[in-house]
């Protein structure tokens, strides 16, 4: 499976592994949930290893979460391929994703949010998250996500307004509480 | 009717992405404009709203198991520790070993792994903290410090006291992942032996103290008011205990 020698791996300790959180925080925003975002952020990092010999130098962080992005929407696109279908569907059912824990922790607004967040499409839901949670700059999402700036900054527009809408819409809350 | 630079300019000025002379450019269009003050204030009111909530998940330590598991080329090269994170990886196998112990003393709290699970997530954390840039911490004996440290980087309390009087100095704190969940490590010192008190917020019921020992670590494990707690170290148990008392009552 591993093609890299002893001094590759080093290397690759050195300048993709420390990434592993924003690896698995890209995956699990994409995912919607924990599980499916470490089965997949494992593949991405085995892909990475065996690429990684095209790496050089550079944004290692861009580079690896270019390759996480790919991985999710491989892995949609085989077993959940209606949500890359969808634009907006209100009735798209966000899956149960922070522990009880993590809510308890950081309050009721955090579970609001996350299920605000996940309820967006998949390519918006992206752009914000690299923005917003990984302070990427619009350079570094385009670079990842392959798409032009300009339409990075046109889906973080669009991006924040169906967020600021759904948070802000009781109608769409309750319609959220009830799933 | 939205502005008509609400999905361009607007957003690139909000992320500070415009050179100096768009900027100036859109600042005097703000001056102007009646829709894009007010979406400015909304984008700054979710920003700040994301920010509070901790969005943010980091990987769990299996993850790391996994992809060392798998990819790691044969005869790995071992790395040669600081002394400092031996001592945090002694506790943590000390954790292990309460947990394994736990659970065969006490099948009814303990009927499954989940515990086992959690202690090897502490010794897969104590190795990450051996990476460059992540091992954090505060090293005070200000309780108010220390505190304040922890205050800014988790929104749970754990107890932070100096018993000094007692004999249990103040050395510091710091944070570690288990289960992709925060925990904190308040650390104290008692005649040269160094305690790792581990806590995070749990919602079981309060459970009395259980202690244990295995290779030269005591151990005391309880649940006080919401918080899983566990005191570590390499000195007798008789001598810990105090420490125990101290932060419970």
């Amino acid at each position: 499976m591993n093609d890299l020698d002893a001094e590759d791996w080093q290397r690759f300790e050195q300048l993709v592994l420390p990434h592993k959180d924003n690896a698995f925080n890209l995956a699990r925003w994409i995912m919607r949930n924990r599980v499916d975002a470490e089965d997949v952020a494992q593949e991405a990092f085995l892909r990475a290893c065996r690429f990684f010999r095209g790496f050089h130098g550079g944004d290692a962080r861009a580079w690896l979460l270019q390759i996480v992005r790919n991985t999710c929407y491989s892995w949609l696109e085989k077993n959940r391929p209606r949500e890359l279908m969808v634009e907006f569907e209100e009735e798209l059912h966000p899956q149960a994703a922070a522990t009880p824990e993590s809510i308890a922790v950081a309050g009721e607004d955090r579970e609001r949010l996350v299920r605000a967040l996940e309820n967006l499409p998949p390519r918006f839901r992206e752009v914000l998250v690299l923005r917003e949670l990984e302070g990427c700059s619009y350079k570094e999402i385009a670079a990842i996500t392959s798409m032009p700036i300009g339409t990075v900054m046109s889906s973080l527009s669009r991006a924040r307004r169906q967020l600021h809408s759904t948070l802000a819409n009781p109608t769409n809350e309750e319609a959220l509480h009830a799933v | 009717m939205r502005c008509e630079f609400a999905d361009s300019l607007l957003q690139g000025y909000f992320d500070g992405e415009l050179t100096g002379a768009s900027a100036a450019e859109f600042e005097r269009h703000l001056q102007h404009c009646v829709d894009c003050p007010v979406e400015l204030v909304d984008l700054d009111l979710l920003r700040g709203r994301l920010q509070v909530a901790r969005l943010y998940e980091v990987a769990p330590a299996s993850l790391r198991r996994k992809i060392y598991a798998e990819l790691r080329p044969e005869a790995p090269k071992t790395v040669m520790a600081k002394p400092l994170v031996w001592q945090w990886l002694a506790a943590a196998a000390a954790l292990v070993l309460l947990a394994v112990a736990g659970w065969q003393l006490n099948p009814f709290l303990r009927t499954d792994d989940y515990q086992a699970e959690v202690a090897e997530e502490i010794v897969e954390a104590h190795v990450h903290s051996l990476e460059p840039g992540h091992l954090t911490g505060i090293r005070s004996a200000d309780v108010q410090a220390v505190n304040g440290w922890f205050s800014a980087k988790v929104s749970f309390a754990p107890p932070v006291h100096n018993y000094s009087k007692e004999g249990f100095e103040l050395q510091g704190g710091r944070l570690d992942m288990v289960e992709g969940r925060t925990v904190a490590a308040v650390v104290y010192e008692h005649n040269g032996h160094r305690i790792n008190v581990f806590a995070w917020p749990t919602r079981e019921r309060d459970d009395a103290p259980h202690a244990g020992s295995r290779q030269g670590y005591e151990w005391i494990a309880w649940r006080k008011a919401k918080m899983e707690f566990c005191a570590v170290s390499d000195m007798p148990a008789a001598e810990l205990q105090p420490l125990q008392r101290l932060i419970t009552d």
